[in-house]
């Protein structure tokens, strides 16, 4: 499944779509950035509520397809700017952390 | 040997929000140089664990990267206040990180286990109140 299929899918908000075709496949939850680091792979969707531009920075290094903020946390203008340049994925929804994945269980 | 390339980076030790920069730049380059991605995604997580050490225990520092035929090598070195005990720097968990560098996300602990368990070898020189230099060599 693309990251823009998973978005309209489940009606989550997008925040940032500059590379929308991406492919999703599996899931890492996690706020503590090195451990994004060393668990995460590449392509996974990045379950989080860590809303900060080291955020941004961290998806992309980690090569994750999207960042899924749960909680309708909302990062600051300046963040999804800088998100939208290094070509990362944000998107946010209402759902707590549990919730999401379960929501997202069949898709990635 | 023959040197493809090399990058050299001045790293801010006063700004969170920039930092990472190098890293980011480093993994624009080596993906314009063709280098395979879970190569270039071992030595960005690599670098950029390095990068924000330096940042938020060493007051920044230089960051210097090589790419070789056959190997990409990262030095990471800084005038911060070096590491007492290497060994316990190096387990997982372990953490001098403040309270305000833990709200944004980082002092898990986990980034020198990272650095080293993402590249082929890694080799520390660090001096109590002079420095620390990291050396790591990514295998292509
Ligand atoms: N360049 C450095 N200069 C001085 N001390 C350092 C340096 N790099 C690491 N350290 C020390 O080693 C400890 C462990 O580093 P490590 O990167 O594993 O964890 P962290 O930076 O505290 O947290 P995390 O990397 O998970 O965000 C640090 O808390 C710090 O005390
Ligand atoms: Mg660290």
């Amino acid at each position: 499944m693309t990251v823009k299929d998973l978005i309209e899918k489940h009606g989550f908000t997008p925040l940032s779509l500059p590379d929308p075709e991406r492919t999703v496949s599996g899931c890492y939850i996690g706020d503590l950035l090195s451990w994004v680091m060393g668990r995460a792979k590449g392509d996974n969707v990045w379950l989080t509520i860590m809303s900060n531009v080291n955020t941004v920075a961290v998806a992309s290094l980690s090569d994750v397809s999207l960042v899924l903020l749960a909680e309708n946390v909302r990062p600051e203008d300046a963040v999804l700017s800088v998100a939208e340049a290094k070509g990362v994925n944000v998107a946010a929804t209402e759902l707590p952390l549990y919730e999401a994945a379960l929501a997202l269980r069949q898709d990635v | 040997m023959s040197d493809k390339l090399t990058f050299h980076f001045d790293v801010d030790g006063e700004s969170f929000v920039s930092a990472g920069q190098a890293s980011v730049q480093v993994k624009k380059n080596l993906r314009e140089l063709g280098l395979p991605p879970e190569v270039i995604r071992r030595v960005s997580i690599a670098m950029y664990e390095g990068e924000i050490n330096m940042v938020i225990h060493a007051n920044g520092g230089v960051a210097d990267v090589d790419v070789y035929e056959d190997k990409v090598v990262i030095v990471l070195d800084d005038k911060g206040p070096g590491i007492k005990d290497v060994a316990l720097a190096m387990q997982e968990g372990y953490s001098t990180a403040s309270d305000q560098v833990r709200s944004l996300g980082f002092g898990a602990g986990m980034g020198l286990p990272n650095m080293k368990r993402y590249t082929d070898d890694m080799v520390i020189e660090t001096v109590v109140g002079v420095g620390t230099k990291i050396t790591m060599t990514i295998r292509l």
